[in-house]
């Protein structure tokens, strides 16, 4: 369906989608193992931000600009999710 | 056409940066250094593939989203990393064994989290530009 007659914007998409999730991996290798705590919170940063982009990319593919919503409501519970973890981390050796 | 291909390469040149940062994040020796590549390079990646969204669909109300999307991540993302960094010096993180200068030590005050002026003992700092000349040496 979304593969049939593959034009410009699809290959580009499709390649971009490549490309981001290998970083997904690469990050998902780096909250696995990270040394210390902040490491992992600094890779969940990341793992939003690649799927802020392959939110834009999906809504290209499909033309349905609704999915911007949710870019915009997980930017937002991204940030709420890095300073709860923050603030958890400094106030748990007080 | 043309709005295709600008759309194409605004998109592939997002993804690649977000690569970029996602491996730095896996390669780079420490927590500052490693938040430093997953925070800049991945939130301008983010920005240009929301970017392509806005060229891609040319509508006010698109773009206006678009728009607030980049403004939220421009406004987040320095406060979180802030914090992150914050904590992590905190809690004690061991810095690169290779770090040129870290000014905040012998100054902060880890108990009382205040930054100490560091006019009435120069003992620190002349320790750390001594630190720093010796780094610069040894990189000649």
């Amino acid at each position: 369906m979304i593969l049939q007659e593959l034009t410009l914007i699809k290959g580009a998409v499709l390649f971009a989608f490549f490309i981001l999730i290998i970083s997904l991996f690469l990050a998902f290798f780096r909250l696995a193992r990270g040394p210390v705590l902040p490491d992992r919170i600094v890779a969940l940063d990341l793992i939003v931000s690649l799927a802020v982009g392959l939110i834009a990319g999906y809504t290209i593919l499909t033309k349905q600009s609704v999915f911007l919503d949710t870019a915009v409501v997980l930017t937002m519970i991204a940030f709420l999710g890095t300073v709860a973890f923050a603030r958890y981390l400094e106030r748990r050796w007080l | 056409m043309i709005r295709e291909w600008i759309c194409a390469i605004l998109l592939v040149s997002g993804a690649l940066f977000m690569f970029v940062g996602a491996l730095g994040v896996v390669r780079l020796p420490d927590l500052f250094t490693r938040m430093h590549a997953a925070t800049k390079s991945a939130s301008f990646g983010s920005v240009l593939m929301l970017c392509a969204v806005a060229v891609y669909f040319g509508e006010v109300w698109i773009i206006f989203e678009t728009l607030l999307v980049i403004f939220f991540i421009f406004l987040t993302t320095p406060v979180g990393t802030h914090m992150i960094g914050r904590v992590g010096y905190l809690l004690g993180t061991p810095l690169w064994q290779g770090t040129v200068i870290n000014e905040l030590q012998g100054r902060y005050n880890m108990r009382k989290r205040v930054l100490e002026s560091g006019l009435h003992d120069s003992a620190t700092q002349t320790g750390n530009e001594n630190k720093m000349d010796n780094h610069l040496n040894e990189i000649k």
